[in-house]
């Protein structure tokens, strides 16, 4: 089981590696963002905070491979043919597409590095992390629950025949409710109870503690966590549901 | 009625029903309409928060800017996928004349990119601190429209390299996504480096998020007349560049017999 979980997290993560729209919405995409969020923080005269703009918009671009990536996940197969094949294997799906939700958000990982790399290069960013080893624990934590609510995200999207359009949807939203880039208290009060339940938002707040200090970033690790713990559980009750109603009317393949 | 006019209204009205990808309601109120809400949301929101520019700023220039979204996208498909589906052996074997073939394509996609800005402007009004003036409407419009064309003409640009390239849509991301870097949509072109500030002032947009923000501040339309010409013309070279690169390519696909090969 190990090695079938890893064996489709590395083919998929070199898939998607290879793929020119991955490139462009893990590494150009949020290098771009980071860019205009580096000119409109040093036009605002608040410069001291490139960081926390090269961290926000890394973990946007994060966002959006997982939301591109894992939303169409059940629907790329179909087109490709080969979702018969992979339920009718012995594995459980399950286990066959939970590894390709985490290279989806894995692959986010590029989207970190890059526009910290590029603030670094291009933006004199310091690259001075107050807690390196939390943050070492929070970049992780994230990207697998990320990963967990792109399995959620594959699993629903499948119910919804144009799952690319309602990517494109909940891009910007996510961005915004999470508060990759603006803080939550500019925003309307009851978007915070939004923000509890999506992972990015424990995400960034532990990546943050973990960069900048000012508290530990474990609870929001554990927070990250257990939310990646419920989306797994109701990932798979949905996944579950979609293969039994799948199997009744025989639906499989149908596009 | 003349055939080349038939072909401008008619063949244009057939392709964008045709082509474009997100014409189902489904997609089109998701993809036009749900994104660039908020889009212009998000960026206003960062706008409070950097205290980069007032609230104005980031409306205008994303209301704006939305209206590539139909323009650049919208355009490539209108002409890439031509190519994509298959059609494009028995289009250019017809005799209709190509320049009503390719410039009826831009019309649709100029009236549509004219109401997702409208819609922008009116996200701004319910949604956000945006009261322009009721006279100032008028001109907006006719900036918007002029722009949109201009981006339309742009659009145009790379939808005919999609007839030659292999992944055209990659191209029409990037060019999307650096058009709200380098084109003052949220930031202003002053703040930029030199070099990133020229290559926004030689694309659409530029001259015609500036022109609109001036008119949203109260200014005539008398006063921003230079930048909307030069919108205009920046519209008109590209369209030109587009059709030159249209007709290249035809002629490169009859020759070698690649007019659908990947």
């Amino acid at each position: 089981m190990i090695r079938l979980f890893y064996a489709g997290w590395l083919f998929h993560l070199k898939n998607l590696t290879n793929s020119t729209f991955f490139l462009l919405i893990a590494v150009l995409q949020p290098v771009i963002f980071a860019s205009i969020a580096f000119f409109m923080f040093k036009s605002g005269s608040r410069g001291g905070t490139l960081l926390y703009a090269a961290l926000g918009a890394g973990l946007m671009g994060s966002w959006s491979s997982t939301l591109f990536g894992s939303g169409g996940a059940i629907q790329w197969q179909r087109w490709q043919g080969t979702l018969e094949i992979l339920i009718a294997a012995p594995a459980p799906f399950l286990i066959v597409l939970v590894p390709l939700t985490l290279a989806t958000s894995s692959i986010g990982l590029y989207s970190i590095c890059a526009t910290l790399l590029w603030g670094r290069l291009f933006f004199g960013v310091p690259l001075h992390f107050v807690h390196p080893f939390q943050l070492a624990v929070a970049l992780p934590t994230t990207v697998v629950s990320l990963g967990l609510m792109g399995l959620l995200l594959a699993s629903t999207f499948v119910l919804y025949r144009h799952a690319s359009a309602f990517s494109n949807l909940l891009e910007y939203p996510v961005w915004l409710v999470t508060g990759l880039l603006v803080p939550l208290s500019l925003l309307p009060g009851w978007v915070s109870w939004i923000a509890w339940t999506l992972a990015p938002s424990w995400g960034i707040r532990a990546i943050r503690d973990g960069a900048f200090g000012g508290s530990s970033a474990w609870p929001e690790v554990g927070m990250c966590a257990a939310l990646g713990v419920a989306y797994l559980v109701l990932g798979s009750l949905f996944l579950h549901n979609f293969e039994r109603l799948a199997r009744q009317r025989a639906t499989l393949a149908l596009t | 009625m003349t055939a080349a006019v038939r072909v401008f209204f008619v063949g244009g009205a057939i392709s964008y029903r045709a082509l474009f990808n997100w014409i189902r309601p489904g997609i089109y109120v998701t993809t036009m309409l749900g994104s660039p809400l908020f889009q212009i949301l998000f960026f206003t929101y960062l706008g409070r928060y950097t205290h980069s520019e007032n609230e104005s700023f980031f409306v205008v220039g994303n209301a704006v800017q939305v209206s590539s979204m139909s323009a650049i996208y919208g355009m490539t498909m209108g002409i890439a996928n031509e190519r994509q589906f298959g059609t494009l052996q028995p289009l250019l074997a017809t005799p209709a004349n190509r320049l009503a073939v390719f410039s009826g394509r831009a019309l649709p996609f100029v009236a549509n990119g004219l109401f997702v800005s409208a819609f922008g402007f009116a996200v701004g009004r319910v949604f956000l601190h945006f009261h322009p003036a009721g006279r100032t409407l008028p001109m907006l419009a006719l900036v918007v429209l002029v722009t949109t064309w201009s981006c339309t003409a742009f659009g145009l640009l790379i939808g005919s390299i999609g007839l030659h390239a292999r992944d055209v849509f990659f191209a029409a991301n990037l060019v999307y996504f650096l058009m709200l870097l380098v084109c003052g949509v949220n930031v202003a072109n002053g703040d930029l480096p030199g070099w990133l500030a020229t290559i926004g002032r030689g694309l659409p947009l530029t001259h015609g998020i500036e022109a609109a923000r001036r008119i949203a501040a109260g200014a005539a339309l008398g006063d921003v007349s230079r930048m909307v010409v030069v919108e205009a013309l920046i519209g008109l070279a590209y369209g030109v560049a587009a059709y030159g690169l249209f007709r290249l390519f035809e002629a490169e696909g009859r020759r070698r017999a690649s007019l659908e090969t990947f």
